[in-house]
């Protein structure tokens, strides 16, 4: 940042004033947006939704599965370490796994059944069975890349 | 910008300006109406469409990634220095509760699956504007801040490092970087080999009901992925006969086509069966991104029209004979009536369609979203200009 402060100050000036017309119109569009779904009735369910989206993303999905990490790291074994780290083989899998039933679960857990009947004619099945095959298929292409890595670190 | 693009478009593929196509009343003064030109593929919407709902599902690995970098800072104390900051933060929580929100809700939208009570069609397509102002804005202001990254750090030098020279990047006022880091476990191209593995898994177990063939059967978390059997009539369908409540109607012996033009003719299945019959391979592509393409044969719109005597460029109501549904009516624009793939389709793959694919007949348009090929037809109207 070694700009002569003449320039800088100019600079700034710049910046800040593409910033407050980038903030001023996008906030104008937003509130063009809110103003419609007002006229639709449905403000407060949407409102809800959509702070409680950004709510849970921060202050409960991301604290949990930060909690999860620590404890998968929390108890450090008095061993030798490991010439291989194990903690990203278990990460990995569990974290693909994890999101698939995060963003599939209506599916997973039979939750629209009755919508799904109603729209395809078939019952919500099989999407279970595949979600634990497909984790048990990440886990165990983990586990074959840890026992390959592990024996090249031994040689 | 993919997303929001296809999304615009796949607006647009309504033809909200006719009729009552749009799902929700407006416009006012900013909706942009992006029109299709007159003759599009046919496989234009499946196209525009799969990839809204494709590109959509493989970015939520690095919104998720993109925010779990950032959330330092919502942390940041004191919480408010000054009036910019506030609206900084304002269009921050824009942002964040936009991306968040319109993730959530599509991705619900094609599961089914509505834990809500507004109109998903409205509220998705607001949210969008939300999301793309709050989006653009964003990358305005912090273009420079990227560019400096980038020129300091080099393109891809940070991604060369082992674990052992992972170093956390130097704190800054404003910067994003956390004050006391733990030590790293990850490097950084650990991380985005993470969120490359997490987006490439969920291409392969959805993409398959987009695209169809062989990838289907990897498409196995796709709400539409499966084929149900090898007969004519066993591919995806959206809402069934019995659902919609039309499986008396649409067998009763008395079924007849109304069709209204300058002159109004009203005719049977048999009688529709003796006027000169066509057969296309179109798409069905459902908004919610699933298509499926098949051969189906009918009557030409247009010889229909010709039948009542409507002028070439007279718009078409299509209305089914289902009470209740949004989608049991829409309207099509001339250029739509006027393509000779335009069908009132008797039949698919060579057999009559069944009573859950529209039986019997059912409006087959190239590259019009799927709800608009109305199933179970009870009139046609033709409009006067």
């Amino acid at each position: 940042m070694a700009h002569p402060p003449g320039r800088a100050r100019l600079g700034y000036f710049a910046t800040s004033l593409l910033h407050l017309l980038a903030h001023a119109g996008a906030l104008a569009v937003a509130a063009y947006a809110i103003v419609q779904i007002v006229r639709g009735g449905t403000v407060v369910n949407f409102i809800a939704w959509f702070a409680g989206a950004a709510v849970v993303h921060d202050l409960v999905l991301l604290p949990f599965y930060s909690l999860l990490d620590r404890l998968a790291r929390a108890p450090r074994r008095v061993r030798p370490a490991r010439r291989v780290a194990l903690i990203n083989h278990v990460r990995v899998p569990a974290l693909i796994s994890g999101l698939l039933l995060l963003l599939y679960f209506p599916l997973i857990l039979g939750l629209s059944d009755r919508n799904y009947f109603a729209a395809t004619g078939h019952h919500l099945e099989g999407y279970a069975r595949n979600w634990i095959e497909i984790t048990a298929v990440l886990f165990a292409g983990s586990a074959l890349l840890y026992a390959i890595r592990s024996r090249r670190a031994k040689r | 910008m993919i997303v929001a693009l296809t999304g615009l478009i796949s607006d647009g593929a309504y033809r909200p300006q006719l009729g009552l196509n749009s799902p929700f009343d407006r416009y006012g003064a900013i909706d942009l109406l992006i029109r299709l030109p007159a003759s599009s593929p046919p496989w234009l919407y499946a196209v525009t469409q799969g990839l809204h709902i494709t590109v959509g599902l493989v970015a939520i690995p690095l919104l998720l990634a993109k925010l779990w970098s950032v959330i330092p800072r919502l942390f940041a104390w004191p919480p408010v220095k000054g009036v910019g900051h506030v609206i900084e933060r304002a269009s921050l929580l824009l942002l964040v509760g936009g991306s968040l929100f319109e993730f959530a809700t599509g991705l619900l939208n094609i599961q089914v699956f509505y834990p809500w009570h507004f109109n998903f069609v409205r509220e998705h397509y607001y949210g969008a504007w939300v999301f793309i102002a709050a989006l653009t804005t964003h990358v305005v202001v912090k273009l420079p801040t990227v560019v400096r990254a980038y020129r300091d750090q080099g393109f891809l030098r940070p991604l060369r490092d082992d674990l052992a020279r992972t170093r956390p990047e130097p704190v800054a006022p404003g910067g994003l970087t956390p004050v006391a880091p733990a030590a790293p476990t990850l490097t950084r191209r650990g991380l985005i080999g993470l969120v490359g593995g997490a987006s490439a898994t969920l291409l392969l177990v959805n993409l398959g009901e987009s695209v169809g063939g062989p990838l289907r059967r990897l498409a196995l978390l796709a709400p539409r992925g499966r084929v149900f059997g090898t007969g004519p009539n066993d591919f995806q369908v959206n809402k069934t006969a019995l659902a919609a409540g039309v499986i008396a109607p649409a067998t009763h012996p008395k079924w007849r086509l109304t069709v209204r033009g300058p002159r109004t003719v009203r005719v049977d299945r048999a009688a529709l069966l003796r006027l000169p019959q066509h057969s296309y391979e179109l798409p069905i592509a459902c908004v919610e991104g699933w298509s499926t393409t098949q051969r189906w044969s009918g009557v030409r719109l247009a010889d229909l029209a010709k039948l009542v005597g409507a002028r070439g460029d007279a718009p078409m109501h299509a209305a089914s004979f289902q009470r209740g549904g949004a989608f049991r009516q829409a309207t099509f624009t001339a250029a739509q009536v006027r393509d000779p793939r335009s069908l009132l389709a008797l039949g698919v793959n060579g057999a009559d369609l069944s009573l859950d694919h529209g039986y019997p007949a059912r409006i087959i348009v190239p590259a019009a979203p799927g709800v608009h090929c109305t199933k179970w037809i009870g009139s046609l109207t033709f409009l006067s200009v």
